[in-house]
């Protein structure tokens, strides 16, 4: 799972790009995500928060990050512990 | 990650929102995302080693950055201003390339070697129409997006290399994805082969803020734009702002009021400018941003908030602020060194290096990193006590005379408070007793009389030190400036030998 791959739910149309990887199992939906995979399923309860385009999503160690560049029903979680949100500070339009 | 993504995510969430305007030309997201799908399979076919803009701003130019990056090949913006010798010794450099612009100076300046040319008309349309299919494999983005020839005026000219990972660790760290408004518009007058205008579009279509472009700057075309476009944002380098405040001075008749918000950067803002632009603009929201080639874009910015602040504060130390550049960005680190590398503490001024996820450091010759990863950005600066940055020239600017380094920008400041100089240079000229000395090459204002030598001299001598009494002063109708606004400081000492 290197950094800069893109990778597909199998429970919904969620889809993610690697932002910082450095082991474990990436799921979404209660199930693991892959290159080739694909979800028109029910995400497993208590992974079906959603997941939002353009937000980024981080491990509380800070070992992983996921940039949802597609929006679904199921949400994202590293070996079974839900991703939260990384909050950024928002910035003025410098350029 | 591929920085091709960022447009792409832009059509998925709005395909049909308009992305960009350019001569009158709408073209929404999808479009655009399209094209450059396209584009990358024309340079794909080309065999090209890198893809060369050599053209004015226009929808080209995010066709040209995105479809490069599909095809991981990177995308080189070219000076169209540089001299013909000089043009043609970079486009060897990047050869064979894909040049997209002037094909008739291709031919003529770099026949033989390898080149693929396109108009830039052709170049679109033959991009909308190539077959462009959606499962293509595109480039996973590990390498470079850019490649950008610095302005190179002792030697010549350096490639920096800016990675994907680079731009795109800048553009997720300072802008929120889609968070611009329907209505909002961003006017982009810087040229395409600057990283503010490559930082410029790669934000705006993140943020899905229509792109307005004004490929030629004059001041009454801005104002005009801005109307009929019912522009909210802007970014312009300080000259810009000074012509645009002198065109409405004179008249010039265009509906502003939509204006929400002007960034600045890319040159030293006089104090008098802003001062004036702030009273000019009481509700518009400023932003200074300073950053480098090198660092993909700002690294340190002062806000909106604290434009105002200083402008209305009594507090000397707060109204300081609005000569600085701001706080460094959350994302990176940034410190003052002096010459033996150690980190200076506030208020002392040294070179400013930093280091983050945005920042390269990489030519294609060599990495200006050191080992801890630490740009040395050859600029100077210091902190101030809350952590507010304040440039002071390029580290290389610094007369050096007799063993005292002395900053060009505190005798500049100076000189401008004297009411007949509207411009002036600090620079070292030789100097048998000291090695080097100051040298002043000066404007004076329309309708003044030209002060003397002397009384210049007791100025500097009276309000600073003996030591940057300048030995050499000369008058000049105007001073050299690129047209990013920055002062050719070789030129001006060119200008002081003769």
């Amino acid at each position: 799972m290197k950094p800069g791959s893109r990778i597909k739910s199998a429970a919904c149309a969620s889809e993610a790009v690697v932002i910082k990887y450095s082991g474990g199992t990436i799921e979404c939906g209660g199930v693991p995500m892959a290159e080739n995979a694909a979800g028109d399923g029910t995400p497993a309860a208590g992974f079906d928060g959603g997941t939002v385009m353009g937000k980024r999503y981080i491990d509380a160690d800070g070992t992983v990050e996921l940039l949802c560049v597609k929006p679904g029903k199921g949400s994202f979680a590293l070996n079974g512990v839900a991703l939260v949100l990384k909050e950024a500070k928002p910035l003025p339009a410098s350029d | 990650m591929n920085i091709a993504l960022l447009l792409e995510m832009a059509a998925q969430a709005g395909p049909d929102r308009v992305g960009l305007v350019c001569d009158g030309k709408r073209w929404t997201y999808g479009e655009l995302d399209k094209a450059a799908r396209g584009a990358s399979e024309l340079i794909r076919a080309s065999g090209a080693s890198h893809v060369a803009l050599l053209d004015e701003s226009s929808e080209a130019a995010v066709i040209a950055l995105f479809g490069a990056a599909l095809a991981g090949v990177p995308y080189c913006p070219l000076n169209y201003r540089l001299a013909d010798a000089d043009l043609g010794a970079l486009l060897e450099r990047i050869a064979p390339a894909l040049v997209i612009g002037d094909v008739a100076r291709v031919e003529r300046l770099a026949e033989g070697q390898g080149h693929t040319a396109y108009p830039r008309s052709e170049f679109t349309l033959a991009s909308l129409e190539a077959v462009a299919d959606e499962l293509a494999e595109h480039d996973p983005g590990l390498g470079t997006a850019i490649q950008l020839f610095t302005s190179g005026t002792t030697a010549a000219p350096k490639a920096a290399l800016l990675a994907h990972s680079n731009l795109v660790s800048y553009i997720l760290g300072t802008v929120e994805f889609g968070s611009a408004d329907e209505d909002e518009a961003t006017l982009v007058s810087v040229p395409p082969y600057h990283i503010a205008g490559i930082a410029a579009l790669a934000s705006s279509i993140y943020a899905q803020r229509r792109i307005v472009l004004l490929p030629a700057f004059a001041p009454e075309d801005w104002l005009k734009l801005v109307d009929a476009e019912k522009v909210t944002n802007a970014f312009v380098v300080p000259t810009m702002l000074g012509r645009i405040i002198l065109a409405l001075e004179k008249g010039v008749q265009a509906d502003i009021a939509s204006l929400r918000a002007i960034a600045y950067g890319g040159g030293k803002m006089p104090l008098e400018m802003i001062r004036q632009a702030l009273d000019l603009f009481p509700t518009t929201a400023f932003t200074n941003a300073y950053g480098l080639t090198e660092t993909s874009s700002t690294i340190a910015l002062l806000g909106p908030d604290e434009h105002r602040a200083a402008h209305r504060s009594d507090d000397p130390k707060v109204q300081a602020r609005l000569a600085s550049v701001g706080i460094p960005l959350p994302t990176v680190e940034l410190e003052i060194r002096d010459e033996d590398g150690r980190v200076l503490p506030p208020g002392q001024a040294g070179e400013i290096y930093v280091r983050g996820d945005q920042v390269s450091g990489q030519y294609k010759e060599k990495s200006a990193l050191d080992a801890e990863g630490w740009f040395p950005t050859r600029d100077a600066g210091y902190l101030d006590e809350d952590g507010y940055l304040f440039l002071a020239g390029r580290a290389d600017d610094v007369i050096v005379r007799g063993g005292e380094n002395i900053s060009p920008g505190e005798i500049e400041d100076l000189l401008l408070t004297h009411p007949a100089i509207s411009d002036v240079a600090a620079v070292a000229v030789p100097s048998l007793e000291w090695g080097e000395a100051v040298g002043i090459a000066v404007v004076v204002r329309g309708g003044f009389d030209q002060p003397s030598e002397n009384e210049l001299k007791e100025m500097v001598r009276a309000r600073l030190r003996s030591s940057r009494v300048p030995e050499l002063v000369r008058y000049f109708p105007t001073l050299p400036y690129n047209e990013m606004g920055k002062l050719l400081r070789r030129e001006v000492k060119a200008l002081l030998a003769a």
